[in-house]
């Protein structure tokens, strides 16, 4: 019986010929990623409470600072501070400044850290991400960290696999989160509970690295435990002159076994949205037009690379935020930032009245610059939408992708691109 | 630090996909070294529950929720408030995997029981053998079966978690160098 990717790349970890979904192994870790909230506890718990002195390979772990930086306050400074410190105590070679890095999620992809075939474990449940770069990533918990950075090693449920295949192209306007947002939609936010969720089909060829990540990042809301996706001319010309160790990538064999498989047309998806408080509580953009926003957010490691921001500013372009309502721009990371400013896309964000802030989490977790209160409502290119998430539990937010975004700011309402821009982008 | 295998409380309800902001509102993620400051917020992010929840708490009490308790982020503040707030116990209709996980490698205790989370009433009397896996309802004189965990899974709650369990295999290293 043949194994699907990421079957395969926990039977290679483990020292395996074959696995199965439901078995239980210990595996070796080729990279782990912890973060400003994730890295204190994981730290004090790998030295404090197991006595490990080292971490097992300062080469293959990075540590992030973005989810309370730039400091947000005294207490974030103190975290910020302890984060620094054990990245410098334990002489990681991967450690990313304020103002260096950015989102995690974000950073290890374009700095060529995760690579196919590889197993990768990020202390922060978005660590998903990586999947669409053809490895089995997934989120772990900080006790999980301390085992990795002191062992190199983690036990694994193998998890069963789901297959959705996307037939034909894409419409106009319609990107990875419509499609992401779709799936979710169909499936429930536990519909992939604990299992892996492999993407392939013809539409993805035709989408870029950035709309892939944006949907392995959304796995876990749906419960996944990854979310994977073959290595092809995309994925290996995105790697070219960033990755940082030779790779092998895997492929499912033609025989492999999916818990089930599921048929999407794209072409027929619409530009979809998750009304509030759910990721699942899928909506077509005719659905909710109109609806009044308070604020607009474009940001986070789902939807704020360089091909988000591009297809944000072609629709604000020339215009400006509508009265009343206030847009907040945070690139995912300082090169998208650079790559931004390159290009004049700043300028665009700025003359239309937008805030442009530093890359970090920022607003997307409700840490700072952009946290809701009571009442109000936000469309965000983010990825959860749960009461809280922003700020206040009673603030509501929708979830789109960046040309809704640009185009709602622009209105003030849920508004479709086409409505603000003429031309199509990349038209 | 083996945990106790026989549990009694009262049941606290909550309903499908409790996720992790409603469990810990991130905005207390800056006392992840705090335990008990964090279990004073426990469950606060719920609706309804914004003026805080664990102060009606008596120790020992146990949650009792629908499917996919814990989605969300992987804050392993998560179990670590609930603990903090006195909680003895977690039983669910199904729990999202990171919840699952943390819970796991802290040897904090709970348990999957469809039945159970059906059943068992806001402020019923339970009592909860870990060993033997049972949930009994006094209050209803019902009792429960929770589904069985795969062998190292057991043996790790057991053993109080994975920080034992890593200083165990970093002493057979240690002993082959
Ligand atoms: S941007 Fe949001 S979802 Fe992404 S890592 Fe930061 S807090 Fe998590």
């Amino acid at each position: 019986m043949g194994m699907t990717m990421t079957e395969r790349i926990l039977a290679r970890a483990s020292g395996r010929d074959e696995v199965r979904p439901g078995d239980l192994v210990l595996a070796r870790v080729d990279f782990a990623m912890g973060h400003d909230l994730t890295i204190p506890p994981a730290g004090k718990i790998m030295r404090e409470q197991m006595g490990a002195e080292r971490i097992w390979d300062p080469e293959r772990v990075a540590v992030v600072q973005d989810h309370f930086q730039p400091a947000k306050d005294a207490a974030s400074a103190t975290l910020g501070r302890m984060t620094r410190e054990f990245a410098r105590d334990m002489g990681v070679r991967w450690y990313f400044e304020v103002g260096q890095g950015g989102i995690c999620h974000t950073v290890l992809p374009e700095r060529g850290l995760v690579l196919p075939g590889e197993l990768v474990v990020g202390a922060d449940s978005h660590s998903c991400t990586y999947g669409a770069l053809n490895n089995f990533a997934t989120g772990i918990g900080s006790t999980d960290l301390a085992c990795v950075l002191a062992l190199g090693e983690l036990w694994f449920r193998v998890p069963e696999s789901l297959r959705f295949v996307y037939h034909n192209r894409l419409g106009e306007w319609v990107e990875g989160k419509d499609l992401i947002l779709h799936v979710i939609g169909t499936i429930g936010v536990d519909g992939a509970r604990s299992k892996a969720m492999e993407h392939t089909g013809e539409a993805l060829r035709h989408l870029d690295m950035e709309a892939r990540l944006t949907m392995t990042n959304m796995a876990i809301e749906a419960g996944a435990k990854n979310g994977i996706m073959a290595c092809d001319d995309v994925t290996t010309t995105y790697l070219r002159g960033r990755a940082q160790r030779p790779y092998e990538p895997v492929v499912s064999d033609p025989d492999a076994v999916y818990e089930r498989t599921f048929e999407i047309d794209a072409e027929k998806v619409p530009i979809t949205l998750a009304r509030p408080t759910s990721p699942d509580n899928m909506a077509s953009i005719d659905e909710v037009a109109g609806t009044r926003l308070d604020q607009v957010f474009i940001g986070s490691c789902t939807n704020s690379r360089i091909t988000d921001l591009r297809r944000a500013a072609r629709v604000l372009a020339g215009r400006h935020v509508a009265p009343w309502v206030r847009l907040i721009v945070t690139p995912s990371s300082h090169e998208v930032a650079r790559q931004a400013e390159r290009e004049g896309l700043i300028r665009t964000f700025l003359d239309a009245g937008a805030a442009w802030t530093t890359a970090t989490c920022g607003a997307c977790l409700g840490g700072h610059m952009g946290v809701l209160g009571e009442g109000e409502v936000c469309l965000s290119t983010t990825n959860r939408n749960f009461p809280g998430r922003m700020g206040d539990p009673r603030a509501l937010v929708y979830l789109a992708n960046p040309a809704v975004a640009a185009a709602s700011a622009v209105t003030g309402v849920i508004t479709h691109p086409r409505e603000v821009a003429r031309e199509p982008v990349g038209a | 630090m083996t945990a106790a295998t026989i549990l009694r409380g009262r049941a606290w309800r909550f309903g499908d996909n409790v996720d992790t902001d409603q469990i810990i509102p991130a905005k207390y993620a800056i006392y992840s070294l705090d335990e008990g400051r964090l279990g004073q917020h426990a469950m606060e992010g719920v609706p309804g529950n914004e003026g805080g929840w664990s102060q009606g708490i008596a120790r020992g009490d146990i949650i009792v929720a629908g499917s996919n308790f814990g989605c969300g982020s992987s804050r392993e503040i998560a179990p670590i408030a609930i603990r903090g707030a006195g909680v003895s116990c977690v039983i669910a209709d199904s729990f999202a995997r990171i919840f699952f996980r943390n819970s796991i490698n802290l040897g904090y205790p709970i348990l999957q029981s469809p039945q159970a989370a059906e059943a068992i009433e806001a402020g019923d009397e339970l009592e909860v053998d870990l060993e033997a896996g049972v949930i009994r309802d006094l209050t209803r004189g019902d009792e429960y079966r929770a589904d069985a965990f795969p062998e190292f899974m057991t043996e790790l709650m057991r053993m109080g978690g994975l920080v034992p369990w890593v200083r165990q295999r970093l002493e057979e290293r240690g002993g082959r160098d």
